[in-house]
């Protein structure tokens, strides 16, 4: 059994250089997101979008002249999946008649094409979603902050919370640089990237408070560098497991979920890496201790958990 | 430490795995393409005659029939492939005419013990099966004016009856009525008046000068009793509009205050859809016009379902069908049917007066219709789309007044049930109580959503299958068992939604294959605490148990705080992120059913009750 009385690998050793690294990515995000800002989708700005599928691949520049002639302003033209297929995006948010218009208009120039699918999004619409996803993510995070407070203790509270916003900003960031769409399944994508992220978050604090009740001796940097220790495989399979996943949604899952599998990628790298060292070390700058975690009462004996027990949820409620 | 589930435990777990996999089951046996053939009107019967010449007509165009069915107000066809479909239905609407409605349809294809069971397939999206999503915004401002305005009228008019003199009375702002009196006195009665008959009001007396005024506004309560009101009757007009569109399983419903969803599966002409949805229709009763009326002061209708067939009716209108409050289709004394109506307290006036000395002249129901339609003119050389508002007026009955008319009253002279519950419905629902905006719209081409569900059905296949590996890999023996629970997860989280009629998704999709990567999660967390326990010296018994009990917590906060997000999530998204929402949330739930409970059950039947010296569980102390 060599391997138990190992040191486990200094993790918070590395709490320096990773604190480096988070503070200046969320900086970049930021200042990112303020100067190139997000590519936001028609689900947000309102618009519409076309797309069609032509029986040969056509020239992109033969279509953009032609809606050009035909007098239509801020547009764009790309593939989309495949060289035959097309997506024609528009601006223009007030009519409703646009996509059978444009079809049109693409037809009178004799090219096969069929019309795959459109959207119309009125402006006001956009507008509205704009706002209560911004609010969605905000009390996801409240939530979640009572919640962990409730469960755990305040400083957890803020360790899990703090994490949530870093990674959130920086998939946001990540997105801002390199202009991907941003549209409501990435949006889905964000908050199922906060709620994964946050199973890792609330794994890894779990074990520190039961380390810090059962290990009677023992600095808090110790105790948080064994807990990670003990739950650092479980956190590289899951996130393994999860990731495999999500290449195969990428690759195989078609154009239209591209961006929500990305999304997911980024982020569940990025939750993994926060919930090891952004929560950990909130944990530690705020000098979380013995005496935080007080243990209730009922479990006072010494090394009470050697017996079975119920979950301890249960003598809580 | 036995590590024996007690049999009731080994039963409960049992019998939700075999409901799972009844409830499941549907799935796997894939819809039929069909087309459904319905009446036009509720009272064109689809009977045998009708089916057998549709039948008739696919057979003799080589068009390969699977069964033919005939239900309650409709019939089914059940092709062989999608390209046999398309073709079918216009072949089989041009053989019927225009008194049927055929549409595109997937019917399920559970065998009948399965559907006796009140199992079926899971329900698939828009994104998934190619038609038509809108969504409609009520004009609430306009809503409220209309009805101000109404209300201005009423009041003008019994001012004028109680002989106050007044001035003003037009809506302002489209909130209040100013009324403008010459003295005080007046303005008392009035006040009065308004007070005791209306008491939607909130009334302001205010002096300007030598003018006494008396402001009326809409009280709060008042002005989102009307935008409830104009929502639910929109609701229930869009609702009986898809219907005539004949779509099969179309979705209406209302989606925050002032908007309404509206999917057609099926559907790719959205501008005949738009066409129907959008137009405004109302109803107006009439006298029919006495044989030596001048035509100046009258006019001549057709009726709706008999354009031919025509009637002179007057020029003034009695009453509109914004003064319906309800109505009924019911049977008279001798078993004819009849639609009862009941008029407003204003209507019922009007009725009242209008026909007090009409009795036996015969009344008419007029059915307007105003759409707007779009034609191509050429203008400078140039092609373009020019809108033109139609007004189309039909009658949809001629009926004798028996007595005079109050509130209630009654329209008889119909030929059939199905044409007075029509007409009950059409009283009833005839107009929209306010016009209605599209603000959103997406169609998507039939194909686009089969390589959707192709894509979706590889991923989660894909997935799955390397999760499975995965597993084995690193856990051997409890990877086995780990890939089971995680097998039997799927299959309930499909039952589940099965039940729940849940829309399947893409980004549902997307979320199945998010929750088979999350769900192992559980079993990794006890797998690790097992091995922990073991390498700290634990027996092998007492490691799977202390492994199960102490994962129990951290697994336990995990779901719930993910279970929060996926809830807010839900609740405030809309569209693909609900979709989304439902999976997760059902995911989380099933995938802690079957990580905790039905993994342990398993680990208890392989190695509960008996002495154990290793676990397969992988990594180097498996081999010790």
């Amino acid at each position: 059994m060599s391997e138990d009385q190992k040191q486990p690998f200094d993790f918070m050793g590395l709490r320096k250089i990773a604190s480096v690294i988070s503070i200046s990515l969320i900086i970049v995000s930021i200042a990112l997101l303020a100067t190139r800002g997000l590519n936001l989708g028609m689900d947000f700005t309102g618009g519409t979008s076309v797309e069609f599928e032509y029986a040969e691949a056509p020239q992109l520049d033969e279509i953009r002249s032609r809606l050009d002639a035909a007098g239509y302003e801020q547009f764009s033209v790309q593939n989309f999946g495949a060289d035959t297929t097309v997506l024609v995006r528009m601006a223009e948010a007030d009519n409703d008649q646009l996509a059978p218009e444009v079809t049109r208009t693409l037809k009178e120039g004799g090219a096969e094409l069929e019309l795959v699918s459109s959207e119309f999004v009125g402006s006001q619409v956009g507008e509205e979603l704009k706002e209560d996803s911004g609010l969605g993510l905000l009390i996801a995070l409240a939530v979640v902050l009572i919640y962990v407070g409730m469960r755990f203790q305040f400083k957890f509270g803020i360790a899990s919370v703090v994490p949530l916003a870093h990674d959130v900003l920086i998939v946001l960031g990540v997105f801002a640089l390199f202009q991907w769409t941003f549209d409501l399944t990435v949006l889905a994508a964000l908050l199922a990237v906060i709620g994964y992220s946050l199973n890792d978050t609330i794994v890894v604090a779990d074990r520190i408070r039961e380390n810090f009740r059962k290990m009677r001796v023992g600095e808090p940097w110790d105790i948080i560098n064994e807990s990670i220790h003990q739950t650092i495989a479980r956190t590289i399979n899951t996130s393994g497991t999860t990731l495999v996943v999500l290449f195969a949604l990428y690759f195989l899952g078609g154009e239209a979920i591209n961006n929500f599998a990305l999304a997911l990628i980024i982020g569940v790298i990025v939750g993994t890496y926060s919930s090891i060292y952004v929560s950990a070390n909130l944990l530690m700058v705020m000098g979380v201790s013995r005496d935080d975690l007080i243990v209730p009462p009922k479990e006072g004996a010494e090394n009470a958990d050697e017996e079975e027990q119920p979950p301890e949820w249960l003598n809580r409620m | 430490m036995l590590n024996k589930y007690p049999l009731w435990k080994n039963l409960v777990i049992l019998v939700a795995l075999v409901i799972g996999f009844i409830y499941a089951l549907p799935n796997l046996f894939p819809d039929d393409y069909a087309i459904q053939i319905t009446g036009a009107r509720s009272s064109t019967e689809v009977n045998a005659g009708v089916l057998d010449r549709a039948v008739d007509v696919l057979e003799r165009q080589g068009i390969e029939v699977k069964s033919s069915t005939l239900q309650d107000r409709d019939a089914l066809i059940r092709l062989t492939t999608s390209e046999d479909q398309l073709q079918a239905r216009p072949l089989v609407q041009a053989a019927l005419g225009n008194e049927y409605l055929v549409a595109l349809n997937m019917a399920a294809s559970t065998p009948d013990w399965l559907r006796s069971l009140g199992a079926g397939p899971m329900k698939l999206g828009l994104d998934l099966r190619g038609g038509v999503h809108f969504l409609l915004e009520v004009d609430m401002e306009t809503a409220v004016s209309q009805r101000l305005e109404a209300m201005s009228g009423q009041i003008k008019r019994e001012l004028r009856e109680e002989r106050i003199r007044y001035r003003g009375g037009d809506v302002q702002d489209s909130r209040e009525i100013v009324l403008s009196f010459r003295d005080e006195e007046s303005r008392t009665e009035a006040f009065n008046m308004v007070r005791d008959q209306y008491n939607e009001f909130l009334l302001d007396e205010q002096t300007e000068g030598d003018e006494f005024l008396l402001v009326l506004t809409l009280s709060e309560a008042e002005v989102t009793a009307i935008q409830d009101y104009a929502l639910e009757q929109n609701l229930t007009t869009i609702r009986n509009r898809v219907n005539e569109l004949g779509v099969a399983e179309p979705l209406v419903q209302q989606q925050g205050a002032d908007r309404i969803i509206v999917e057609l599966p099926g559907v790719q002409d959205t501008a005949q859809a738009k066409r129907v949805l959008g137009a405004t229709a109302n109803l107006e009763f009439r006298m029919e016009a006495r044989q030596d009326a001048p035509s100046s002061e009258t006019e001549e209708f057709g009726f709706r379902d008999q354009p031919q067939r025509t009637a002179r009716l007057e020029q003034e209108v009695i009453a509109t069908g914004n003064n319906v409050a309800n109505a009924q289709q019911a049977f008279d004394e001798n078993g004819q049917p009849q639609v009862n109506i009941t008029m407003d307290s204003v209507g019922g006036d009007l009725m009242n007066r209008a026909t007090r000395n009409a009795i036996g002249r015969r009344m008419a129901v007029l059915f307007i219709e105003y759409r707007t339609e779009t034609e191509t003119r050429m203008v400078d050389g140039e092609p373009q789309e020019v809108e033109n508002r139609v007004v189309e007026k039909g009658i949809i009955s001629l009926a004798t007044v028996q007595s005079a008319l109050g509130s209630s009253f009654r329209i008889t002279g119909l030929d059939s049930i199905p044409e007075a519950a029509e007409l009950a419905l059409l009283l009833r629902a005839g107009a929209l109580a306010a016009p209605m905006y599209f603000v959103q719209e997406r169609t998507i081409g039939p194909s686009l959503g089969q390589k959707n569900i192709d894509a979706g059905m590889m991923s989660v296949a894909l997935g799955f299958g390397l999760v499975l590996i995965y597993m084995l890999v690193y856990y051997r023996g409890f990877g086995v068992v780990a890939n089971i629970a995680l097998t039997l997860n799927l299959m309930l989280l499909v039952a589940c939604m099965s039940i729940l009629s849940a829309t399947l998704t893409l980004p549902g999709i997307a979320g199945i294959v998010l929750t088979v990567g999350m769900a192992v999660d559980a079993n990794v967390l006890i797998f690790e605490r097992i091995k922990e326990e073991l390498k700290s010296g634990a027996p092998p018994q007492t490691a799977i148990n202390s492994g199960y009990s102490r994962a129990f917590v951290s697994i336990f906060d995990a779901n719930i705080t993910t279970l929060l997000v996926a809830v807010i999530l839900f609740a405030m998204g809309s569209g693909p992120v609900k979709g989304f929402a439902v999976t997760l949330c059902i995911g989380i739930l099933t995938s802690m059913f079957s990580g905790l409970m039905v993994s342990r059950s398993i680990v208890n039947l392989v190695y509960g009750g008996r002495r154990v010296e290793k676990l397969s569980i992988g990594g180097k102390l498996a081999n010790v």
